[in-house]
């Protein structure tokens, strides 16, 4: 059995005692955007950083085409897939260039000189990301959304196959939100991003994997799976979900003890 | 706002040129100050007739202060200046703390120690010098500090903690050993040489220093852009393909053990490894291929000066050159930091 790209194969992990993740399995299909969601402990960041090799599964297996992470060394895996922590930061008085140049590393050996297919690759990322006028500002000086775009660009200049990003719209205002998910539809890449509003999430991925207590408990394309049942059980909150003109599936959270026709629309 | 910085692309070689213009040029004047008055042209002159040029007039007891006292004392400044702020910078980079220095590892208390107990208590039966004591002070403190930061899980700043746990512990075995066994005399000696002093500078000590300065800088050359990629954190570095645990262990280690053999020979001169690396990377920027040739060059010329101030300027007493580093370090430290606020 052979399979293209990033797959997770019944993956289980431990952490501090506890099982965090339970039997998992996950192969995105090719070039699309996946969205991982689930509420607060629910396993997906554990997910992603077995996806990214920064952690052993304690059972089951990773692989990428059909190897296993652990027999494929790091620099192999880092010219495949790239990663987007939560949150980063750095003391370093580090400029965005400098910061998008880091997505090189894994491309040159120890004491190679910077090739002409580096300067492209850096020149493209600054590019697509719409950071090229700003690549001398200082990474003390951006703001948030634009930290996001640096670590963006940083991965994608690396040249990816498989992008991993780990709630990457976290303290953005809506329309930056919006902005970077526009990028990272329009990636011709395997996306798996793990989201927390449930709207975004529809509207931007392919197919969405809900989990919850380490397991995935729903898998499939959006409108399949955000259904008012499912919300209910993962979430505990009452939702009445309407078909939006796009075909995607649009949630409208109620609050509880507020009976649904005193709030319908008026 | 731009940022602009020398060094950047093509301006880095002149940087580097200039830089190691300045050192020698730092090492040929340094050398003919002094409390023996001899003329600048006979010192240089006494240099050259050494290493084969021409040759000198000079008495053989003038000579000797050149060839034997001067120059080696320089010599070794410049040595330690490099290995100190190279530790430092490696160290800040590695451990993601503007606050850490070569000494952060526990491993100057641990030459303190060593070195304590050699002169005080006479451990090692008049076998060991303070030198060899110091240096396996250092290490035993460093063996500490890797064994308690594996313990306590490995991760950075579990090292930074280890690291402060055992200075403390070893600084107050120092202080008991002094306060319980040692006379005036002892102490005083003791205390001079903690403060670090390039006074008992030799040739033997120069070879030592420069030969574990070089195998350092071959190793960091090699992991240049790897300690790049430890910009974002351990787990950044990771994804970018670093060999994170090696790299670290290697890099601890190499730096470890070029300042203990640095403690060993000149005591634990601070503030080198502190502020240079702070003060070079305003210039280069912290792209480390840039950044370690350069702290190593600067280090080496500000302590060929400071040590050059510190043995003139209470002529003919000598203040500790640690004690001159942190007199001008600290107000260049303020200064660093005050014009880099505007950037943030």
């Amino acid at each position: 059995m052979t399979c293209r790209g990033l797959s997770a194969d019944r993956v289980s992990r431990t952490l501090g005692g506890r099982l965090v993740l339970d039997g998992v399995s996950l192969t995105p299909e090719r070039g699309a955007t996946v969205g991982l969601l689930g509420p607060n402990g629910s396993g997906k960041s554990t997910l992603l950083r077995l996806l990214a090799g920064l952690l052993e599964p304690t059972s089951g297996i990773v692989t990428l085409d059909g190897r296993s992470l652990g027999d494929l060394g790091r620099r192999v895996l880092a010219r495949r897939v790239a990663v987007v922590e939560q949150q980063t930061d750095t003391q370093l008085p580090l400029t965005v260039l400098d910061a998008v140049r880091l997505g090189r590393i894994p491309h040159r050996g120890a004491l190679q000189p910077v090739s002409a297919e580096d300067h492209a690759a850096v020149r493209a990322a600054l590019d697509h990301t719409g950071l090229a006028d700003k690549a001398d500002r200082r990474w003390q000086t951006l703001s948030g959304g634009e930290r996001q775009r640096v670590q963006i660009a940083r991965a994608l200049a690396q040249r990816p196959r498989e992008l991993l990003l780990d709630e990457p719209t976290n303290h953005l205002d809506i329309q930056h939100q919006f902005d970077l998910l526009n990028l990272l539809a329009d990636l011709p890449l395997t996306t798996v991003v793990a989201l927390h509003d449930l709207n975004l999430a529809a509207m931007y991925c392919d197919q969405l994997v809900i989990m919850d207590r380490g397991r995935v408990v729903a898998a499939g394309r959006p409108p399949e799976v955000l259904t008012e049942e499912l919300i209910a059980r993962v979430y505990g909150v009452h939702a009445v979900v309407t078909r939006e003109p796009g075909g995607y599936p649009h949630v409208r959270f109620v609050r509880s003890g507020v009976r649904e026709r005193e709030c319908g629309v008026s | 706002m731009s940022v602009t910085r020398l060094g950047a692309g093509s301006r880095l070689p002149l940087l580097l040129l200039g830089a190691t213009a300045a050192l020698a040029v730092s090492i040929a004047v340094a050398i003919t100050i002094g409390p023996a008055d001899i003329g600048v042209g006979d010192v240089w002159s006494a240099v050259a007739a050494r290493l084969g040029i021409g040759h000198s007039d000079l008495s053989a007891i003038r000579d000797g202060i050149v060839w034997n006292l001067r120059l080696p004392r320089t010599v070794l400044a410049a040595v330690c200046g490099a290995g100190l702020a190279v530790c430092g910078t490696i160290m800040q980079s590695l451990l993601r703390n503007p606050l850490a220095d070569p000494f952060v590892l526990g491993v100057s208390s641990g030459a303190s120690t060593g070195a304590v107990l050699v002169v005080v208590l006479g451990a090692g039966g008049g076998v060991l010098s303070l030198s060899a004591g110091a240096f396996a002070g250092a290490a035993v403190s460093f063996a500490c500090v890797l064994v308690l930061s594996h313990v306590l899980g490995g991760t950075t700043d579990r090292v930074v903690l280890s690291g402060v746990a055992v200075m403390q512990l070893f600084s107050a075995l120092t202080s008991f050993v002094v306060l319980t066994s040692a006379d005036a005399e002892t102490t005083r000696g003791v205390l001079f040489w903690l403060l670090g002093s390039l006074s008992n500078a030799g040739w033997a000590e120069v070879v030592t220093c420069l030969a574990v300065l070089a195998a350092t800088l071959l190793v960091c050359a090699g992991y240049a852009r790897s300690l790049d990629a430890f910009a974002f954190g351990e787990d950044a570095a990771a994804t970018l393909g670093i060999a994170v645990a090696r790299t670290r262990l290697v890099l601890l280690c190499a730096t470890a053990l070029l300042t203990a053999v640095l403690v060993s020979s000149v005591g634990a001169i601070g503030f080198v490894g502190l502020v240079l690396p702070h003060a070079a990377r305003t210039v280069t920027g912290p792209n480390h291929t840039r950044l370690l040739p350069a702290t190593a060059l600067a280090g080496a010329v500000f302590l060929v000066w400071v040590d050059t101030l510190a043995r003139t300027v209470l002529d003919p007493q000598e203040v500790p050159v640690g004690v001159v580093t942190a007199l001008i370090g600290v107000p260049a430290f303020v200064l660093v930091l005050y014009r880099a606020r505007g950037a943030r």
